[in-house]
């Protein structure tokens, strides 16, 4: 079997190793000028060509009623929902037969942030929210209980609309 | 030891502490520089949070460098691998020492020390901390040097990897060191002097060698890359097949020691590329510079001297960032195959043309100057576009295949 040797015919500017260095060297000087990209972040969190989406889910945080109590009914559907297992859920009841949770805490280490336990609450009281600086200098700190999860003031996730995909 | 003789200890001395702790600042200074272009280059903005716009970093990267472990390998030839660092950096600083930085300073002091006696200097001082008679020579000599830190570095490690990278460096540096070598013998036909001072007062006199030697000053300049390893010849280093090449077993200031060597040698290389090609300290367009000597000329001179280096700096470092590395056999056949026969044939045009232009009387001047441009012109046209179409520069990868 013979083997074909395929020429390629480049046009000239393609193959000048010198004419392409020089381009080359145009277009680098070039980009001095630029605007920068980078985003000099403690002191910069968005710019005009990037904030963070509404649809961010980080960690937790509850909503609560008028009097300040949460809105969670402790049915424990989240606790049921979750992949990660990261919810602890002990319900009480008052004497007028309202549900409430008498524990209600969340490990953030083990969190996927997968959003399940705020599609599937029917009082809309657990939250992810769209907040990324969670730092602490304990690992105890990352078990956020009810009183944390209340006191959280960011914004909530709005998650992802399958009926409005890109979220218009 | 006369009074005259200790004057000039003395300034010796002060020379060398002061170009010392120059060239020193100076590497902190180019680092930061290199890191800064590379970033806006590459629409970043670098380092600019330790001091004003950054400028203290490589202070904060050193301090970290000396806090850090020391690690020598146990089957290390560990004098070898010690020494290696040093080697590599001590060349490069010694060349800066034949480099005139600025016009000759007048310094005049005449002073009684208790024990040392007396100190006498008169008249102008030579800006440079060695006016050698041999200059250039110099420079070839102890450039070659260098290579030895880099190929004893390599070898010390017992590391395959490292080997490659010095065996790489010492076929690289000593190719190159043939056509470095041959690129400035058209300055030393020109000014007729192997003296740097010489060079730069032949340069005043007539029309900067960038002009009157093109192609020279362009082949030079590649040589000079090649000589200080620096991309695209890097091919010591090559993260990408051989770790880092030669210092790949060195830590802490050790390694560092070896950034050092190299930004030195870019300094070291702008500096002269400045002073053979781009007339040295010379001020273009007025001849002020080089009547008699005053402090004011000798700072202004200098100025003009550091802009000049500083521009081949920042050229050194826009190339780097622009292209890519060459493989082993390209850069070989560069030199070899390319560089060095142009250089022959340059050498032996330029001659001739000299021999012509002497013997019509045309020795310095513009005319001289004007003539040597249009030939060098000529030439460069000729290797650089008639040749690269037909792709001499890329080697063998292009064939007329009949079809």
């Amino acid at each position: 079997m013979a083997i074909t040797v395929v020429t390629v015919r480049r046009p000239e500017d393609d193959v000048s190793y010198l004419r392409a260095t020089l381009k080359g060297m145009a277009l680098t000087f070039g980009h001095l000028f630029r605007k920068k990209v980078t985003m000099q972040y403690p002191e910069q969190k968005s710019d005009d060509t990037w904030e963070i989406s509404t649809r961010w889910r980080g960690t937790h945080r509850m909503l609560t009623d008028e009097q300040g109590r949460a809105k969670c009914v402790a049915c424990g559907l989240c606790p049921q929902v979750c992949p990660a297992n990261c919810i602890k859920l002990v319900p009480g009841e008052d004497e007028e037969g309202n549900r409430y949770p008498l524990i209600y805490e969340i490990d953030e280490f083990r969190c996927v942030f997968c959003g399940y336990c705020q599609e599937v609450c029917p009082e809309e009281a657990i939250h992810v929210g769209v907040h990324y600086e969670n730092a602490e200098y304990e690992r105890e700190r990352f078990v956020y209980d009810l009183e944390r999860l209340c006191a959280q003031t960011h914004p909530v996730s709005t998650l992802w609309d399958p009926s409005d995909p890109k979220g218009e | 030891m006369t009074p005259e003789l200790k004057g000039f200890v003395l300034l010796s001395l002060i020379k060398i502490v002061v170009v010392f702790s120059v060239m020193m600042v100076g590497v902190m200074m180019v680092i930061w520089m290199e890191r800064r272009v590379s970033a806006w280059k590459q629409d970043r903005l670098g380092p600019n949070r330790v001091g004003p716009q950054g400028l203290l970093q490589s202070v904060a990267d050193g301090i970290k460098n000396f806090a850090k472990e020391d690690v020598i390998p146990e089957q290390a030839n560990k004098l070898l691998f010690v020494v290696a660092p040093a080697l590599s950096f001590i060349p490069a600083m010694l060349t800066f020492a034949v480099i005139p930085v600025a016009a000759p300073l007048p310094v005049d002091f005449d002073f009684t020390v208790p024990i040392l006696g007396q100190f006498v200097h008169s008249g102008p001082m030579p800006m440079m901390i060695a006016d050698l008679p041999i200059g250039m020579l110099f420079i070839v000599a102890v450039g070659s040097l260098s290579v030895y830190g880099i190929v004893l570095a390599g070898w010390s490690s017992a590391n395959k990897y490292s080997l490659l990278g010095g065996l790489r460096a010492s076929a690289q540096m000593v190719s190159y060191e043939v056509a470095l070598g041959f690129s400035f013998v058209g300055v030393l036909m020109l000014a007729g002097n192997v003296t740097l001072p010489e060079i730069v007062a032949h340069q005043q006199d007539s029309v900067w060698f960038v002009f009157a030697l093109t192609l020279g000053f362009i082949l030079f300049f590649v040589s000079n890359l090649a000589e200080t390893n620096r991309l695209p010849f890097d091919l010591p280093e090559t993260e990408s097949e051989l770790v880092t090449g030669f210092h790949t077993e060195y830590s802490s200031m050790k390694f560092a020691m070896f950034f050092m060597a190299e930004y030195t040698h870019i300094i070291t290389g702008s500096a002269l590329v400045a002073t053979l090609f781009l007339g040295g300290w010379d001020i273009p367009f007025t001849s002020w510079d080089s009547g008699d000597p005053t402090v004011l000329k000798s700072l202004l001179t200098l100025a003009f001297f550091a802009m000049k280096t500083l521009f081949f700096i920042y050229v050194f470092i826009w190339i780097r960032w622009t292209l890519p590395r060459f493989r082993f056999d390209q850069l070989m056949q560069l030199g070899w195959k390319f560089m060095l026969p142009v250089l022959l044939a340059y050498i032996l045009i330029l001659g001739a043309t000299v021999l012509v232009l002497d013997s019509i009387g045309w020795s310095s001047g513009l005319p001289y100057g004007a003539a040597l441009f249009v030939m060098n012109a000529v030439l460069v046209y000729i290797v650089f576009f008639i040749l690269d179409n037909n792709r001499l520069l890329l080697g063998r990868t292009h064939r007329k295949v009949g079809t």
